[in-house]
């Protein structure tokens, strides 16, 4: 590699701006969220998260982040298929509507949920006639989990299928192989650790995701709170400690969500090499 | 590499296109479609002079410029860093690279008000870092800074991870070469590697400005709030639907959409050269 | 090897589909079910939802043990409260938009009225309950830190020079609207009729705001957590309750004049009617008014309706202290007509 004409001076500059750097945008903020967690003593840290409110907000939570994956990962296989399988007029307008919910604010995702399934809405009569609740309820945090992190699985899978190219598939439909055979044994195998890694990084996001959320939830305690909307309700409450505890939950979560991505990652490195 | 684009039509001998972009569709139209058009709708309760007039009035536009100005000045900052950190975690080895690597995509998972609330304790000027800056009279938390403090941190992983995968594609040869024929290290950086990672990092600070122009959760804790200095464009969405006026909310809301729309749409032509380069064709 | 892999990660990821589906199907289910129990046999075991807003959370946590007791003591039934708080303009917002609430308990008549406008309260609900719905009352305090370094002892204070003040934006919070209407009749009753005179003085109040909180809780977090301001304009209660979390670091100081703050609370009837819950809804609210609860309210810092009550949280609460009402403004709808709706006085205040 270029290493070895590197100079020595210029790499531990650079290493040096990237460590302050993380260390103050990154480590620090996180830092706050753990001390401030334990500044009770871990009693209190037990207390404040095996509390009946947060265990449910976390099993909801976990409901929601699976179902988001569970959809998007449907969503981004497809989808990723069809944009780098097939030429079609439209396509960039279709790639720039799927990454469009990264960038949508979070207040007008909840927002046109609540236009669109809420009272105000055409279609309320009919939810209401068939009894189905959507916002203030459970599916509609599921809702808006499945839309920050649509483009998710997609994003990563279409980048390595494009460079896959087409040839492959195209010699087994040629060979007759069918569509279900052509991406199991042909395609699949390439786009595995891609796969995996959108699958990881969709549920890192959908559990941390707040705005969107809070719009639709309604804030029924016990019912419809997810983890970071209870820690905004302990917040409100004057209870920093347990709201900071909390929080550190979805930390760990976290953690070990991306600790699952590094060696996803890993494995996928070795495998190419 | 193998593939080559051919440009003949009708090349599709792979099955399955009706199904997999009928499935993507009418996924694309339940979560994103649909609702987006409902918001249109609403809008078009208005007339059009109504929405300009709206969006126009003098504390929108202010709020517009503080969300813009912000998330703009933390997207360039990171979009330095992250070509800085992509470079760092692509071309060298040192301990905890790998811990260093992990830790890139935990802005996304940590709630957007949990890090408002510790970015704030954090830069208030009796807070850890805040104290520090009080002390020369300057105040992060609470100004424009603080909010950019505050994107800053949501907007990490976009760059690095656009710029990562380029970076780890490129032919070190290129450099080799220059490096032999005598060019010190900035020339080679600006005339080989730059051309190389400049469209994905555009394709990082597009999105990086989108989802910073949105921003609500952290925001909020942090922004102090004050009409024309500091409020976001997503906090009076929040303030009209309080006053239950639905129009003027979702007149605003449209003028955000659109405009991230154009950002994303103009990001895709870079996106587009972007992955080319991965490829390695041009 | 690789089909294994394929074959596990899907069985793995239809599997736990198919478990959460069937979950959230039994939740459905069991709901209907407790639903049609509570309509057949009619008020023994129900299920009420109470919407409110940010202050109430430890009042209504007190009050719903007690109204529990109370139910299953006259009806041998017991019932289920799930409480919801948040921005009382938000809340009310949600329940108008499809959050099943049963009862809502919010900071204005104006958020009532926006319930009812969209059709779910019936008119006069203002009536239903004693004293115009409102079973206790509130008003705007100081906080201060100790020692009161900055000497304020009333409104004019605020618009001095070098005063720092925190208190949460109007557009956003029920209560802030309180903050600012007690400033201005202030202003009016001190200073002088003219309107514009008024609105400079309340004008050079919001410039020395320095952080203009989306909710009171907010507020009360940059001044207490974050050490922002000499002043947070805050309701009677929070005061108390940071007073009583820290005794050595803050004083309430009670201005001369203040508004008598009257938070609202009413069935909502769609919700009650389609639940079969009216019965239930209409206790929890009436309960309200009893003795106990009436302390209840006393003791997590809100002034009891009830004057006999009151009268024993004297050596608490400043009984003294001159209150103006809503119906000095002419009634909520003028008041936000004038003041908080789009280019309105609170507007032009920020604007010029």
């Amino acid at each position: 590699m270029t290493e070895k004409n590197e100079s020595k001076y210029v790499k531990y500059l650079l290493i040096t701006i990237s460590v302050i750097f993380l260390f103050f945008f990154l480590v620090l903020p996180l830092f706050v969220v753990v001390t401030e967690a334990f500044k009770k003593g871990v009693d209190q840290y037990l207390q404040a998260v095996t509390d009946e409110y947060t265990v449910k907000a976390a099993l909801l939570t976990i409901e929601a982040t699976f179902f988001a994956v569970f959809i998007n990962t449907i969503f981004g296989v497809f989808a990723a298929w069809s944009i780098t399988k097939f030429r079609f007029k439209g396509k960039k307008i279709l790639t720039t509507l799927i990454d469009l919910p990264v960038t949508v604010s979070p207040i007008i995702a909840g927002l046109i949920y609540v236009l669109t399934f809420g009272r105000q809405s055409i279609l309320y009569p009919l939810l209401e006639k068939y009894d189905i609740k959507v916002v203030f309820a459970v599916p509609g945090i599921v809702l808006a989990t499945i839309f920050v992190t649509f483009p998710f699985v997609s994003r990563e899978l279409i980048p390595v299928l494009e460079s896959q190219g087409t040839d492959e598939e195209e010699a087994a439909a040629l060979m007759g192989a069918n569509g279900r055979t052509i991406f199991w044994k042909v395609t699949f195998p390439h786009i595995k650790w891609a796969f995996l890694y959108g699958v990881v990084l969709c549920a890192t996001r959908a559990m941390g995701e707040f705005g969107a959320v809070s719009v639709l939830s309604g804030h029924l305690r016990g019912k419809t709170n997810t983890l970071p909307l209870h820690v905004e309700i302990l917040f409100n409450e004057f209870q920093y400690m347990p709201a900071f505890a909390v929080s550190s939950v979805l930390v760990v979560m976290a953690i070990i969500l991306l600790i699952i991505r590094s060696v996803i990652e890993y494995k996928g490195k070795k495998e190419e090499e | 590499m193998k593939t080559k684009k051919r440009k003949t039509k009708n090349d599709r001998v792979i099955p399955g296109f009706g199904l997999s972009l009928g499935i993507t569709l009418t996924i694309l139209s339940f979560v994103v479609l649909i609702p987006l058009a409902t918001l249109v709708i609403f809008t078009a309760g208005m007339s059009f002079p109504e929405v300009i007039k709206t969006i126009t009035k003098p504390r929108v536009l202010a709020s517009f410029e503080v969300s813009f100005l912000t998330a703009f000045i933390a997207s360039v900052i990171n979009t330095v860093m992250g070509i800085i950190l992509a470079w760092v975690l692509v071309r060298y080895d040192f301990p905890f690279k790998r811990l260093m690597d992990g830790m890139i995509e935990l802005p996304f998972a940590l709630p957007t008000a949990v890090a408002g609330i510790s970015l704030t304790a954090l830069t208030s000027n009796n807070g850890l870092v805040g104290s520090f800056f009080a002390k020369f009279g300057i105040k992060l938390a609470y100004t424009r800074v603080g909010i950019t403090i505050a994107l800053v941190f949501i907007g990490i992983p976009f760059v690095v991870r656009t710029v990562q995968p380029v970076l780890e594609k490129l032919d070190p040869s290129y450099e080799e070469a220059a490096g032999v024929m005598g060019a010190d290290r900035f020339t080679i950086f600006c005339r080989v590697i730059f051309p190389e990672i400049w469209p994905a990092a555009i394709t990082g600070f597009g999105l990086a400005v989108g989802r910073c122009i949105g921003e609500y959760g952290s925001v909020v804790f942090i922004a102090g709030n004050q009409p024309f200095e500091t409020e976001i464009a997503p906090l009076i969405i929040m303030s009209k639907l309080q006053e239950y006026d639905y129009a003027s909310a979702t007149a605003i809301a449209l003028a955000m959409l659109i405009f991230s729309f154009l950002i994303l749409f103009l990001v895709s032509f870079f996106q587009a050269r972007n992955s080319a380069m991965i490829q390695g064709r041009r | 090897m690789k089909r294994r892999f394929i074959s596990l990660l899907f069985t793995a990821v239809f599997a736990a589909g198919a478990l959460t589906g069937c979950g959230g199907n039994g939740e459905v289910s069991t709901q209907a079910a407790t639903n049609g129990s509570a309509a057949v046999e009619e008020s023994k075991d129900v299920s009420l939802t109470n919407v409110s807003y940010d202050p109430t959370r430890e009042l209504y946590a007190a009050y719903n043990e007690l109204f529990k007791e109370h139910w299953k003591e006259t009806t041998g039934g017991n019932v289920e409260i799930t409480q919801s708080h948040g921005g009382s303009g938000k809340q009310a917002l949600e329940v108008a938009n499809g959050l099943e609430a049963d009862v809502v308990t919010l900071a204005l008549e104006y958020d009532v009225n926006a319930v009812q406008n969209a059709g779910l309260i019936d008119e006069g609900w203002l009536d239903e309950f004693p004293l115009e719905s409102s079973p206790y009352t509130s008003t705007i305090v100081f906080l201060v830190r100790k020692g009161n370094p900055k000497n304020i002892k009333d409104w004019d204070d605020l618009a001095k020079e070098g005063v720092g003040v925190i208190t949460p934006n109007p557009k956003t919070s029920g209560g802030a609207c309180w903050n600012y209407l007690a400033a201005w009749s202030y202003a009016k009753k001190n200073i002088s009729e003219d309107e514009e005179q008024i609105k400079e003085f309340v004008k050079k109040i919001y410039k020395n705001v320095l952080v203009l909180d989306s909710g009171a809780r907010g507020a009360t977090t940059s001044f207490v957590e974050n050490g922002q301001g000499d002043v947070l304009i805050a309701w009677e209660n929070e005061a108390f309750l940071s007073i009583k979390d820290y005794p050595d670091d803050y004083e309430i100081i009670v201005p001369s004049l203040s508004i008598l703050a009257q938070p609202s609370v009413a069935v909502v009837d769609k919700v009650v009617d389609e639940r079969g819950t009216r019965e239930a809804a209409t206790e929890y609210l009436n309960y309200l008014y009893s003795d106990e609860a009436q302390r209840i309210a006393g003791d997590n810092f809100y002034r009891p309706s009830d004057p006999d009550i009151l009268k024993e949280y004297e050596d608490v609460f400043d009984l003294d202290v001159d209150l103006v009402t809503i119906e000095d403004f002419g009634g909520w709808n003028e008041a936000h007509e004038k003041h908080f709706a789009d280019g309105g006085i609170f507007d032009q205040i920020y604007e010029n």
